[in-house]
């Protein structure tokens, strides 16, 4: 008798656990590929195509269908690569490529003929201008892909790194070699 | 201990800290640094003008300045020479009259050694000042949002070190009366001194000052906490209050000497037993904190009709012969102090930026001093700890989680931190760290625990700043390649109908080319 009731009374939880589950996975379904946006949240968006696909997006899709290395992606370095390799639930890989630091577009407007081909090559509409005007590039949207200095026929734009400020700066890792030189030593006397 | 005894606090309700109990005198935590005030009998000396000013447009917490004068321009002593921009912001002040040399890139105190926009005055030795701006003497009668824009545009920050705008704190808010003004007079940092001489030697005016402070913002009390390594400074307030007749309304509250009795929110918990909730300001509990030398300068400002434009800087340190408490003008290269306490060849000395415990290692030497320069110490290499102490594995004594002030755990957090693991650090609670330096002081096994702080809380803040320009460059190829779409089907649309009517196909192809250009260029601007 007490080992029937156990017996039902657990099935019936089962069931009942079944139903809900069932019943949840409708109700709170989510379209689109949910791993491909986790992993497109994690790249830098530079959409540089140094990952050997057309931008980011793509890049994500490929990592989430199997298809690529987690460790494909240049800007993002060890730290998109280790956030990729846990969603994703696989050993990191070493990032092979070193990123290069990070940079601006600069076009030399009296050299611009106005072609309007560098526009159409950036990824994110960083450049304005229009047919036979000078271009210029919106520095806060520039993401520094370098997509757009190939496509010039002039070779008038330059890659230029990103200006130092104060406002940005940080504390660098105690121990580690700081990035600034020390004066004291070799600092003028004063009269 | 203190942190289990803090846990079990919060079990028995709100706000009881059962770590003060076991620690008198409020906060809990801290430590007894060595006192090292060699200057606290050295009187106030006047400097001199240097031959060049160098003035940092900006010098407070928020947003940089705009130059309002030129290149060649002459100008006065007190007169506004750049103008903030956005509300946290403070005009910068000539600080003596002469000519305009340069507005220019140049080093400023900051431990990066960068170099900030700067207006470089030479003086002309006349000293003569604008007189432009009235004195309120009878601020009583003011209305308080008159006194409060006469603080905003003489210039005027948190001269403890913090430089937060002042006039920001001024406010009659309906929601959140104002009862107590704490004047902060511990100067709990070993080596200063300018707040204790301020007090010994402009007594009336840091009264009128706090006075000025309590009818802005409409507080009936006020109190002025001093250390009682400080007898003198005690004595010199009690009488300041009693010739101005305030004995009913400002009282002087001495504390017993502990580091970092001068923090904010340890400085109120020690007066008035309450915290500062987390996330929450001093005026949310009805409290408003100013440093002693605001206060001086809020008198200045508002009795004298003298914008900010000089304050008491203590030069001391083991590499400076005659050290010293010298009011000098904002903008005085510290070398041109140095040379005055007798330091005059800097090779082999470190300078820090403010005391021993907070302030920060400058790695360049020639730059000038500035609204938040309380001290600058100079210290031969081989006595700086810092440098010279080896860091060594944590042996879990335990030292640094007895004297945080905040409760943190710092062992845990420099783990963390040190791992780069900033998520793990911020439930940690990584952003309540006051950066006080107790935990680097007693750690035996001598771990940069603050450095570890300080790098990850940047760190935190550059990721965080990726992160949004990522967000933003993706939503913007999202929207191009949206409209590269819809620009396709158009296109096919387009041809189908051409080839429909029989025309020329060459026309619309012909067209493709400005078309993208140009609509490229409008959602360019758009967006921006
Ligand atoms: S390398 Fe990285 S940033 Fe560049 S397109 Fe690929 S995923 Fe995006
Ligand atoms: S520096 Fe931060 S962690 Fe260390 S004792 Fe001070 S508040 Fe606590
Ligand atoms: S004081 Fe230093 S050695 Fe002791 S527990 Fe803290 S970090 Fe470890």
């Amino acid at each position: 008798m007490n080992i029937l009731m156990a017996v039902l009374l657990l099935g019936g939880l089962a069931l009942a656990a079944g139903i809900v589950l069932a019943v949840a996975s409708r109700v709170f379904h989510v379209e689109g590929d949910p791993m491909m946006e986790r992993i497109d949240a994690v790249l830098p968006q530079t959409q540089c195509g140094q990952c050997g696909y057309p931008g980011c997006k793509p890049y994500a899709t490929a990592v989430a269908s199997g298809e690529a290395d987690v460790n494909k992606c240049v800007p993002g370095g060890e730290r998109a690569m280790l956030a990729i390799a846990d969603l994703m639930g696989v050993p990191p890989k070493e990032v092979e490529e070193e990123a290069a630091p990070p940079m601006l577009a600069y076009i030399r407007e009296d050299e611009c003929i106005g072609c309007t081909l560098c526009i159409k090559a950036c990824p994110v509409d960083a450049i304005i201008g229009a047919p036979k005007q000078y271009h210029t590039v919106v520095e806060s949207h520039c993401t520094g892909c370098t997509l757009c200095v190939e496509p010039c026929p002039v070779d008038c734009i330059d890659m230029l790194s990103k200006p130092e400020v104060l406002e940005e700066w940080t504390w660098s890792a105690p121990g580690k070699a700081s990035l600034v030189k020390l004066e004291g030593d070799s600092d003028a006397r004063v009269a | 201990m203190p942190g289990l005894l803090e846990r079990l606090g919060g079990l028995f309700g709100g706000g009881v800290d059962l770590r003060s109990l076991i620690s008198p005198g409020g906060f809990p935590g801290g430590v007894h640094p060595a006192q090292m005030k060699i200057t606290a009998a050295s009187p106030i000396v006047q400097s001199p003008l240097p031959p060049q000013l160098i003035l940092p447009l900006k010098q407070h917490i928020g947003q940089i300045c705009i130059p309002i004068v030129e290149v060649g321009d002459h100008v006065l002593r007190g007169q506004k020479v750049a103008r903030s921009q956005g509300y946290v912001s403070a005009p910068v002040h000539a600080p003596t009259s002469g000519t305009v040399l340069a507005i220019e890139e140049h080093a400023v105190p900051h431990p990066s050694g960068m170099g900030r926009q700067c207006m470089i005055i030479e003086p002309d030795g006349l000293d003569e000042a604008d007189q432009s701006m009235p004195s309120l003497c009878d601020y009583l009668d003011e209305d308080p949002a008159i006194i409060r824009e006469r603080i905003r545009l003489s210039g005027i920050v948190g001269l403890g070190g913090a430089v937060f705008p002042t006039f920001i704190k001024m406010l009659r808010d309906q929601r959140h009366p104002i009862e107590t003004v704490i004047l902060n007079g511990v100067e709990c940092e070993p080596f200063l001194t300018c707040d204790h001489r301020v007090m010994l030697e402009h007594g009336d005016s840091v009264v009128r000052g706090l006075n000025v402070i309590m009818h802005a913002v409409a507080a009936k009390g006020g109190i002025i906490a001093i250390e009682d390594n400080k007898p003198d400074a005690v004595d010199a307030m009690r009488e300041a209050i009693a010739r101005a007749g305030f004995e009913a309304n400002i009282e002087v509250r001495v504390l017993p000497t502990r580091y970092p009795q001068g923090g904010e929110k340890q400085l109120i918990q020690a007066v008035t037993g309450r915290q500062v909730p987390a996330g929450k300001l001093p005026l949310h509990i009805g409290v408003i904190c100013q440093n002693v030398g605001t206060a001086k300068a809020i008198h200045d400002a508002v009795c004298m009709g003298k914008p900010l434009t000089e304050r008491v800087v203590t030069i001391s340190g083991d590499a400076v012969p005659h050290p010293a408490n010298i009011c000098a003008r904002i903008g005085t290269p510290m070398p041109f102090l140095l040379a005055q306490c007798g330091l005059r060849d800097l090779s082999g000395v470190r300078l820090i930026h403010g005391g021993p415990m907070m302030g920060e290692r400058l790695p360049r030497m020639n730059v000038p001093m500035v609204k938040s320069t309380n001290g600058i110490l100079a210290m031969r290499a081989e006595s700086l700890y810092s440098e010279n102490a080896q860091e060594e594995p944590c042996i879990r004594c335990g030292h640094c989680v007895e004297v945080c002030p905040v409760g943190l755990v710092p062992n845990e957090l420099a783990w963390h931190c040190r791992n780069d693991q900033f998520d793990r650090g911020q439930e940690y609670d990584l952003f309540d760290c006051i950066e006080c330096g107790c935990c680097s002081y007693v750690c035996p096994s001598h771990i940069p625990l603050v450095h570890y702080f300080r790098y990850a809380k940047g760190q935190v803040a550059h990721i965080e700043k990726e992160r949004a320009f990522a967000e933003l460059s993706k939503a913007r190829s999202e929207a191009r390649d949206n409209r590269l779409a819809r620009e396709q089907a158009e296109r096919a649309a387009r041809r189908s109908k051409v080839r429909k009517s029989g025309a020329a196909e060459a026309a619309a192809d012909a067209s493709d080319d400005t078309e993208a250009g140009t609509s490229g260029a409008e959602s360019g601007e758009k967006a921006s």
